[in-house]
C-alpha cells in the first residue's frame, strides 16, 4: 500500500484560500510591491533614454511633485478629483456592479454644466446659473449612470459592456455639441462663450475642487459605513439571494446606488469644465481617463475609503512626478507615465493573489519512511 | 461608391482582428479589456519586426514582399502573446480580477508602445507600408471592378478573413472548439470531465491576443501607410472591436460582416460631400448606439444561443464551490 501511495505524483505546490490576513502584513506586501514596481520602472526608463540613470529617476520623480508650491497644489487637485471619482464608483463596486462608465458620466456632467453657461449666460444672474448648472450636471451624470442600471436591474444586461459603450456615446455627444456651438474649425469653446456662471474662486484656483472632494469623501464614508442605504448595497453585493430573503428591494438598490454614483461623476464634470481658470471647457478629453483610473484606485483600495485615499495619492504622485522625469530624461511622449503606472498596477494586482491565497509547497517525503 | 466599399472592406480588417481575438478570449470565459492595449502592442511589435528586417537587408528600397510581411506578423504576434501572457498569468494563475487586469494592460500597452515606437528608426516605414498594402494577386488589375473590389487589398486583409472563417469552424465543429466553449460556459463541469481548464484558458488568451495584435500592425502598416503619430487611434479601434464582439453575438462568421459595417461607418465621414462636423459627429454615434441596441435586445429576449459565455468575467478556482 505504501508503495502505491508514493507512486502518485503530487504537484509541486497547491493553492488554497487564506483566512483573513492581518492589515499590517498586507500593508507590507503592498509597500514592497510598489517599491519593486518603481525600481523596475526606473530601470526601463533608464534603458529607454540616453539621458537616464536610475537615481536621477527618483530625484526627478520627487522634484516633479514637491519642487514648488504650485506643483504640490496641482498634485493635490489631481488627487482630489481622482478621490471624488473613486468615491463615486465605490458604492457601485461594493454592489459588484461594474461601472466602467465614469468617463462618460463625467463628460455628460461637464457638458450639461457648459450648456447651462452658454444658454443661460446673460439671461439670468450668474449665481443662479451656478446653482442650475450644479443641479443639471448632477442630474445628467445620474441619468447617464442609471440607464445601464435600469437595464441591469430589469433584464440583467451586462453592465460592464453597457457602461463602456455609454462612455463613447457621451464622447459623441460632446463632439456633436461642440460642433454645434463652435463655428469654424477650432472645435474649442472660447472663454467668451463661457463668461457667465463660472464657479467662484476660493483661496486659489485649486482649493474649491479640493474642498468639494473632501465633502464627497466624508459623505461617502458615512454613507457606506453608517447609513442603511450603504449597508443594503453591500448586502446586495455579497449575495443577491440573501438580500431578497431579508426583504431588500434589489432592483431599487441597484438603481438608487447608480444614481448617487452618476451624480458625483457629473459633479466632477462640473468641476473640470466650469472652474474659474483659463481654458476650462468641455472637450472630448475632459475626463482625462479618470473614469478608468478611478476603477483601478477603487479596486486597489479594496473598496475601503481610507485605502482608496492612499491609492489615489500614489497614482497622482507617480503620474505627476513622471512628467518631470519625462522632461529630465528628454522623452517627448506623454504616455511614458502610462508605462510606469501600468507596471505599478500589475504589481499591486498580483498582490491581491498573495493576500487572498497561499501557496502550499509539496511536503518532503521523509516522514513517510 | 466602389472606392467607398473598397475602403470599408480594407478598414474592416483592423476591427476583424481585434474582434476575433476578443471572441476567442471571451469563449474561454475571460473578458479581456486589455485588447486596445494589446493592439497597440501589436503596432510596436510589428513595426519592430519591420524595422529590424529593413535594417538587415542591403537595399531597403527593394525588400522581399513575403519576408517583410512575415517579419512584421511575427513581431506583432510575439508582442501580442507577451502582453497576453501577462494577462493570462494574472487572471488564470493568480486569479486576479479580469476587468482590472485588462484596464491595467491597456494603460501599460499604450505606454509600452510609445516607448518602443519612439526609439525605432521609422525612415523606411513608408516603403515597407507600400509593400505590405500591396495585393498578393498581381493579376487583379486586369479584372476590372471585380478585381478592384475583391482582390486589391494587402495580404493582411485576406489573412483576417481566413482566420475568421477558420475560427468559426473550429469553435463550432471540432472537439477543441467544443471543449473551449465548455470551459467558458461552465469551467467546473469541464474540469469534471477531464478537460484541462487552465490549459484551454491560457491557449485561448494567448491565441486571441496574438490575433488582436495583428490588428494594430495592420492599422499602422496598411491602413494609414506607415504613418504613426500616437497610440490613440489604435486604442479607439480596440474599444470599437470590443463593442463589435457584442454586436456580432460572439460569432466569428458574423464578425466579418460586422467588421465591414463598422469599417464603412469608420470611413463614411471621408466620403460625404457636405463635410459638416455636425454630420460627422452624428455618424460617429452609430456603431456605439447599434451595439447598445444589440446588447439590450439580446438580454431582453434572453435566448440561449445568443448570450455571452455564462462564466464570462469569473475566474475559476477549483477548490471553491
Amino acid at each position: 500500500m505504501a508503495n502505491e501511495k508514493t507512486a502518485v505524483r503530487e504537484p509541486l505546490f497547491h493553492i488554497s484560500k487564506r483566512d483573513e490576513m492581518p492589515t499590517w502584513k498586507s500593508a507590507i506586501i503592498y509597500v514592497v510591491s510598489v517599491v519593486a514596481a518603481l525600481l523596475l520602472g526606473s530601470i526601463i526608463c533608464t534603458l529607454a533614454s540616453p539621458k537616464g540613470d536610475p537615481i536621477k529617476f527618483f530625484t526627478s520623480l520627487y522634484k516633479g511633485v514637491f519642487a514648488s508650491d504650485r506643483k504640490i497644489w496641482e498634485t493635490l487637485r489631481d488627487m482630489s478629483l481622482l478621490v471624488s471619482v473613486s468615491m463615486a464608483l465605490l458604492p457601485a463596486f461594493k454592489m459588484k456592479f461594474w461601472n466602467l462608465g465614469g468617463n462618460g458620466q463625467i463628460l455628460m456632467g461637464g457638458l450639461a454644466a457648459n450648456a447651462c453657461m452658454i444658454y443661460l449666460g446673460g439671461v439670468i444672474p450668474d449665481v443662479w446659473i451656478i446653482v442650475i448648472s450644479v443641479i443639471a450636471s448632477m442630474v445628467v451624470g445620474a441619468i447617464w449612470a442609471v440607464i445601464p442600471a435600469i437595464f441591469k436591474a430589469l433584464f440583467d444586461a451586462n453592465e460592464s459592456l453597457f457602461t463602456l459603450m455609454m462612455n463613447y456615446i457621451a464622447q459623441c455627444f460632446v463632439t456633436l455639441f461642440i460642433a454645434l456651438w463652435v463655428k469654424g474649425g477650432s472645435s474649442v469653446l472660447t472663454d467668451d462663450q463661457l463668461a457667465h456662471g463660472r464657479l467662484p474662486v476660493v483661496g486659489n484656483q485649486f482649493l474649491l475642487t479640493i474642498l468639494v472632494s473632501v465633502a464627497v469623501f466624508v459623505f461617502m464614508f458615512v454613507y457606506t459605513k453608517y447609513m442603511k442605504g450603504g449597508y443594503e448595497l453591500s448586502v446586495v453585493g455579497d449575495s443577491q439571494n440573501t438580500a431578497k430573503y431579508v426583504g431588500i428591494n434589489v432592483k431599487g438598490v441597484i438603481i438608487r446606488t447608480l444614481i448617487i454614483s452618476g451624480a458625483i461623476c457629473g459633479l466632477v464634470g462640473l468641476m473640470l469644465t466650469s472652474g474659474n481658470y483659463a481654458n476650462a471647457a468641455i472637450g472630448v478629453g475632459t475626463a482625462k481617463n479618470m473614469g478608468f483610473t478611478a476603477i483601478m484606485t477603487t479596486w486597489l483600495g479594496n473598496c475601503n475609503p481610507l485605502a482608496i485615499l492612499a491609492s489615489c495619492a500614489l497614482v497622482s504622485i507617480v503620474s505627476k512626478g513622471m512628467t518631470q522625469v519625462r522632461m529630465d530624461f528628454k522623452m517627448t511622449s506623454d504616455s511614458f507615465s502610462n508605462l510606469v503606472v501600468g507596471i505599478i498596477y500589475f504589481f499591486i494586482i498580483a498582490c491581491s493573489f498573495l493576500i487572498q491565497y497561499k501557496i502550499n509547497l509539496r511536503k518532503k517525503k521523509t516522514e513517510d519512511k | 461608391m466602389l472606392i467607398f466599399l473598397q475602403n470599408a472592406i480594407r478598414c474592416s480588417a483592423a476591427f476583424m482582428y481585434g474582434c476575433l481575438g476578443e471572441i476567442i478570449t471571451e469563449k474561454s470565459g475571460h473578458l479581456n479589456l486589455g485588447i486596445p492595449g494589446i493592439m497597440c502592442g501589436g503596432v510596436a511589435g510589428g513595426c519592430l519586426g519591420v524595422s529590424l528586417y529593413m535594417s538587415a537587408i542591403p537595399d531597403p528600397t527593394n525588400p522581399s514582399h513575403i519576408l517583410l510581411l512575415l517579419c512584421g506578423i511575427l513581431g506583432a504576434i510575439l508582442a501580442g502573446a507577451l502582453l497576453g501572457a501577462i494577462y493570462a498569468f494574472l487572471t488564470v494563475s493568480l486569479k486576479c480580477n479580469q476587468n482590472i487586469t485588462g484596464l491595467a494592460l491597456t494603460t501599460f500597452g499604450a505606454g509600452f508602445t510609445e516607448v518602443i515606437m519612439k526609439t525605432l528608426d521609422k525612415t523606411h516605414f513608408s516603403v515597407a507600408a507600400t509593400y505590405i498594402a500591396k495585393s498578393p494577386f498581381p493579376f487583379a488589375e486586369n479584372l476590372g471592378w471585380f478585381g478592384e473590389l475583391f482582390l486589391s487589398y494587402g495580404a493582411l486583409v485576406y489573412l483576417a478573413i481566413i482566420l475568421a472563417v477558420v475560427a468559426g469552424i473550429i469553435l463550432k465543429k471540432t472537439r477543441v472548439g467544443l471543449n473551449l466553449r465548455a470551459v467558458g460556459e461552465n469551467p467546473a463541469a469541464a474540469d469534471a470531465v477531464g478537460i484541462k481548464v487552465d490549459g484551454y484558458k491560457y491557449g485561448a488568451i494567448l491565441l486571441g491576443s496574438s490575433i488582436a495584435a495583428l490588428g494594430g500592425f495592420f492599422y499602422v502598416m496598411d491602413l494609414v501607410q506607415g504613418l504613426y503619430n500616437s497610440y490613440q487611434p489604435v486604442e479607439a479601434v480596440g474599444w470599437l472591436a470590443i463593442a463589435l464582439v457584442i454586436f456580432t453575438l460572439w460569432r466569428p462568421s458574423l464578425s466579418i460582416l460586422g467588421s465591414i459595417l463598422f469599417g464603412a461607418l469608420y470611413t463614411a465621414s471621408n466620403f460625404i460631400s457636405v463635410s459638416s462636423s455636425v454630420i460627422n459627429a452624428l455618424i460617429s454615434f452609430v456603431p456605439y448606439v447599434a451595439t447598445v441596441i444589440v446588447l439590450l435586445t439580446v438580454s431582453i429576449m434572453g435566448k440561449k444561443n445568443v448570450q455571452p459565455p455564462s462564466s464570462l468575467g469569473q475566474n475559476y478556482f477549483r477548490e471553491e464551490r
